[in-house]
């Protein structure tokens, strides 16, 4: 199946060329791309103002840059990485990739909202970087009134502007998904058949439409309130400031889960491969992910205990956190049994998937910390909140999306990427971000806060480790960027399967037609059917695909 | 200092810091159990069941109920025990003790003003005697800001606008940092300073030395006259608003039919927005001293009616 | 949108997948909707229950008889628009066309009232901003319930100029024959929207125009 005859081969890369055809496209495959381009370029965008913050912070003093520069890195590489990167990355680029081909369907319900929303994105992130441009905006990612909306001397508006538009970006993507998941799931593919992936998106899905509108508003009133003088949430005025927080922190705590659950469904996808086995506890795992979706709802006052909320309001939300973590508990034993009696290989996918295992079991651990109120009180807005989402969003997160973008490469491109490369920086970042955030636990409990410029001398030893750790990490990123942009021309060609998983996506060609599938699958069999069936669907011709 | 030569743990200065260490130290056990157990179990399923031959295939397992609901159930209770022990420790953290000194703190950019009872002032310092509890009374002139002492394990949101509280009791003289914790502008963190708990005599000392300064009740008594609140707030109800002998503590019935509780806060909106709470059976007709008072000249005026004792048979006028 | 054919959209299996999916997508931007506005209410009745006398005093400035022929305005229209639904149904398109055009016709002349009150509030000096003066005490709080009407009547407005640009289509559309009665999914997810507008507005009356009115 390899070969000049695959080569000639029409597929959606090669069926036609040029700017027009790929800036205009409803191909949900072209639009993800589109998508990888855009997230890639924030990625490292963000990463830039990481590494400055981190060379900074290797000395006590304010050596490297001014405070107020610090300021605007700080806030910058939140904004960049938050709504650029983390947000879009996986539903964007993986779910629209995969999200027809694992239903077996031929595209998203609306395609040309598809196209709409990348372009949207764009837009915003256009906005944000001209605001960055002209100067930047120094109030932290979180926006907190009244600093943001009447004393802050930076384009707050200007970013907010930016935010606000590319909230609807997510929206367009929620409401795709949801309406392609609820009416084109082919024949034969029944809720429960679903890949754990798709429950994934779906419940991000559920956050990305109920949660994004009410930071859209949120935004939409602080510039209001700068732009036009408005007394909202400015108590000169008679406004409250903390309203702000509730009405904030109401999308800003479900957009964490909207940040963690596709990366949670990319890992059920590998670890079930590269076991061989299927997800243990199916059921479980599905729930779960809609448990997380609703709870995630109703924790948002967990950022305010010490801000001045009511002692019993503080006690209720502190009650739901604790609850909040028992779904992702429970996914994590299930990855877990899912290895015993496996068939366990090591490829870059699967070592991104046994980290993400381990790195997300301390962050969420580590969450348990910040909703036991009487310990809260001493580490909020300390290094050690800081310590405890970086190693979700980034020990978790990213690790996920990169190993979903090695497994589903070959998919993706019809190539296979250097493995003992790959490998090799899997295991690097893997070491860098532990050396890169672990000490962050030990300045948080120290008593180091957050968004410190210059700090006391005696943290100075676990600063220099953390950047230290950066560098490592940084070394580790760039790697994939390399070798993953080398295989598009010079990679092994791959065939349909090459990880022999079970999966519709698997059961067409690599890379697919445009339409997908050449015939409309059948599905009848259960996911993850490893031992089971040749393959999970039937075509019309009566025979299963070749695998 | 830990033996590397740089600190890993804070140290110990107050009464609820050995009590968050010890919740800490739970938390920290049950995690280390978790996430060494699913460490174990990783490297040991990895290890034993790792890929021998290419078409090795295993048996499919689907799942085990039992085994559901045991890491349902188990993490469930462990999360509620640290809810509960966590709630009972915030609980005591939210209700400062009824005899503790009071000492009123003012934030702005990028500076702590401390005010004492008995009139000293300090900026970016506040000398506190040990063995003894003491509550902050803290509001900010502009953006919020947060107090944060991490040898005392406690810290609180100060915002603009209204009055907020934290206290501690420390245990050990010493000089402990205060650090500014809610990110509020350019110099954030610049914005830090030091707690000096001194020997309770040593602390009197103190008190009294540094230049003549006028307590706050004094100062406060001052403005209550020279701003012209005395001409309306007579004592015994004899004049066009109630006495505001022993108010602090009392349940107010207020004109909208709701009744709330005189506190600090309560003070600051009566005099900076009178019309928002307007005493029931009084006229709307107090107006507001907005910009004609200070944040430090409103906390005198609460120091000189905490003062006041509670007049003999006075009542709120129904 | 495809055209009058029962053709559907190539990535939808048959015409009844399509109608589904589109009927299920508007809802889903309806929740969206909700959301949104749903964070002004939130702000609008927390700042209420905490300022009632100057709200009410406030709330008295509005035109309240502008207020109710607009609502009675919204309310005609929503009635044009479900029969607008009706004919599309049958397949009537002479009446499809005249329905939409008097929705259109209601809508327009809902916004034109709009805006004759901004205006008045402009010469009040009712805007909140540099330019906004409230005699008496209650100024400041006054100026928060200006704020939040400004911002959802505005927002209100501005989906009420969408929905005007969706009816125009809709009728450049009918004119042309491009529904039926075995194809009008557009007429009706359009009519779901203007549904949407008008009951936002429903909610906006009593909570904008009636504060306090039965005190006077």
């Amino acid at each position: 199946m390899n070969g000049p005859v695959e080569e000639r081969r029409q597929h959606y890369l090669n069926v036609n060329y040029g700017l027009k055809s790929w800036l205009l496209t409803i191909d949900h495959k072209r639009i993800a791309w589109l998508y990888l381009v855009g997230v890639t370029f924030f990625f490292f965008v963000g990463g830039l103002f990481a590494t400055l913050i981190r060379m900074e912070l290797l000395t006590p003093q304010g050596d490297l840059v001014q405070a107020e520069t610090y300021n605007k890195l700080f806030t910058m590489h939140g904004v960049t990485m938050i709504f650029f990167f983390l947000i879009p990355s996986i539903p964007a680029v993986l779910g629209n990739f995969l999200i027809p081909l694992m239903i077996g369907a031929r595209d998203l319900a609306f395609p040309r909202l598809n196209l709409a929303s990348w372009y949207i994105y764009i837009l915003g992130g256009v906005f944000t970087l001209a605001a960055a441009a002209a100067g930047g905006v120094d109030t932290g990612w979180t926006f907190y009134t009244p600093y943001s909306s009447i004393y802050s001397n930076t384009h707050v508006a200007l970013t907010v502007i930016g935010i606000f538009i590319t909230g609807f970006s997510s929206i367009l993507t929620g409401l795709n998904f949801i309406v392609t998941i609820h009416t084109m799931r082919a024949p034969g593919m029944t809720w429960f058949r679903l890949p754990l992936f798709v429950w994934a998106h779906y419940a991000t899905s559920i956050i990305f439409i109920l949660g994004t509108p009410v930071i859209a508003i949120t935004l939409a009133l602080v510039a209001f309130e700068r732009l036009f003088g408005l007394g909202i949430f400015n108590p000169e005025l008679g406004g409250d400031p903390l309203l702000f927080q509730h009405l904030f922190w109401f999308y800003s705590h479900p957009a964490v889960y909207i940040m963690i659950l596709p990366g949670m469904g990319v890992i059920s996808e590998l670890i079930a491969c590269f076991s061989r086995k299927r997800v243990f506890g199916y059921d479980f795992v599905a729930f779960s992910s809609l448990a997380i979706a609703v709870l995630g709802f109703l924790v948002w006052g967990h950022h305010m205990f010490v801000s001045g909320q009511s002692v019993y309001a503080s006690m209720i939300f502190s009650l739901l956190s604790m609850l909040v973590a028992i779904p992702s508990a429970i996914k994590v034993f299930n990855w877990t049994a899912t290895l015993y009696k496996g068939s366990i290989s090591f490829d870059a996918p699967m070592i991104y998937a046994l980290g993400f295992i381990g790195l997300f079991t301390i962050g969420g651990l580590t969450g348990l910390f910040l909703a036991t109120l009487g310990v809260d009180i001493h580490v909020h807005d300390t290094y050690f909140v800081i310590a405890h989402f970086h190693y979700i969003m980034v020990g978790s997160a990213v690790m996920a999306y990169l190993g979903g973008i090695h497994f589903w490469w070959p998919k993706m491109t019809g190539r296979k990427y250097s493995e003992p490369l790959a490998r090799l920086a899997a295991v690097i970042i893997f070491l860098g971000f532990n050396l890169t955030f672990f000490p962050q636990f030990v300045l948080g409990y120290l008593g180091m806060p957050r968004r410190y410029h210059v700090y006391p001398p005696e943290f100075q030893v676990l600063n220099v480790m953390s950047t230290a750790g950066a560098s490592i990490l940084a070394v580790g990123y760039v790697l994939p960027l390399a070798y993953l942009i080398w295989s598009l021309r010079y990679g092994v060609v791959a065939g349909m399967n090459p990880w022999k998983a079970k999966g519709l996506e698997w059961e067409t060609a690599s890379p697919p037609p445009t339409d997908n599938f050449d015939v409309t699958p059948i599905v009848v069999h259960e996911a993850y059917a490893y031992g089971e069936a040749e393959s999970q669907a039937v075509y019309p011709t009566g025979k299963p695909a070749n695998v | 200092m830990s033996t590397l030569g740089f600190p890993l743990f804070p140290e110990q200065a107050s009464t609820m810091a050995p009590r968050v260490d010890q919740l800490y130290y739970f938390l920290l056990g049950v995690s280390v159990f978790f996430a060494t157990l699913i460490l174990i179990l990783i490297v040991a399923f990895a290890i034993k069941y790792r890929r021998r031959s290419d078409d090795e295939q295993p048996q499919p397992i689907v799942g085990n109920l039992g085994l559901e609901i045991l890491w349902t159930v188990v993490p469930l209770s462990l999360t509620l025990v640290m809810f509960v022990w966590g709630a009972r420790l915030y609980f005591i953290t939210f209700y400062p003790p009824s005899d503790a000194l009071e000492i009123n703190v003012v934030a702005k950019q990028w500076m702590w003003k401390v005010q004492h009872a008995e009139g000293r002032s300090e900026i970016d310092e506040l000398h506190i005697p040990t063995g003894r509890p003491v509550k902050l009374i803290m509001t900010s002139q502009d953006v919020i800001h947060d107090f944060f002492v991490p040898a005392f394990r406690v810290k609180n949101d100060v915002l603009p606008g209204r009055y907020t509280t934290l206290w501690f009791e420390a245990t050990k003289p010493g000089a402990y940092r205060l650090f500014c914790s809610q990110y509020c502008g350019t110099q954030h963190s610049g914005m830090i300073g030091y707690i000096i708990a001194l020997e309770p005599a040593e602390f009197q000392t103190w008190l009294s030395g540094g230049a003549a300064a006028v307590p706050m009740a004094t100062a406060g008594e001052n403005l209550f006259r020279k701003l012209g609140c005395i001409s309306c707030h007579a004592a015994n109800d004899t004049g066009r608003g109630p006495s505001l002998a022993g108010l602090l503590g009392k349940a107010v019935r207020l004109q909208s039919g709701a009744t709330v509780t005189a506190d600090e806060n309560y003070i600051r909106d009566s005099i900076l927005e009178p019309q928002a709470k307007i005493v029931a059976g009084y006229p709307s007709i107090m107006p507001t001293f907005k910009g004609l008072i200070s944040e430090d000249g409103i906390m005198q005026i609460i120091a000189y009616l905490k003062s006041l004792k509670r007049e003999e048979g006075a009542q709120v006028k129904k | 949108m495809s055209d009058s054919s029962i053709v559907h959209a190539h990535q939808f299996d048959d015409a009844e997948q399509q109608h589904e999916a589109s009927w299920l997508g508007m809802w889903v931007f309806l929740a969206t909707e909700v959301m949104f506005f749903g964070g002004m209410f939130l702000g609008y009745t927390i700042y209420r229950s905490t300022y009632p006398a100057a709200f009410a005093d406030a709330s008295n400035h509005l035109d309240i008889w502008l207020g109710t022929i607009n609502t009675a305005v919204l309310i005609g229209s929503s009635f044009t628009m479900a029969l607008a639904v009706r004919s599309a149904q049958l397949g009537a398109r002479k009446p499809l066309v005249l329905f939409l055009i008097l929705t259109l016709v209601l809508g327009a002349l809902f916004l034109g009232i709009k805006f004759t009150e901004y205006y008045a509030k402009i010469e009040e000096n009712l805007v909140p901003g540099s330019n906004f003066s409230f005699a008496g005490p209650l100024g400041r709080a006054a100026e928060i319930f200006f704020s939040f009407y400004f911002a959802m009547t505005g927002m209100h407005a501005l989906h009420m100029i969408i929905g005007l640009a969706l009816l125009t289509a809709m009728i450049v559309k009918a004119g042309r024959g491009r529904f039926s009665s075995v194809y009008n999914t557009p007429v009706e997810l359009v009519g779901l929207y203007w549904h949407f507008v008008y009951i936002v507005w429903i909610f906006l009356f009593p909570l904008l125009y009636l504060v306090g009115r039965h005190l006077q």
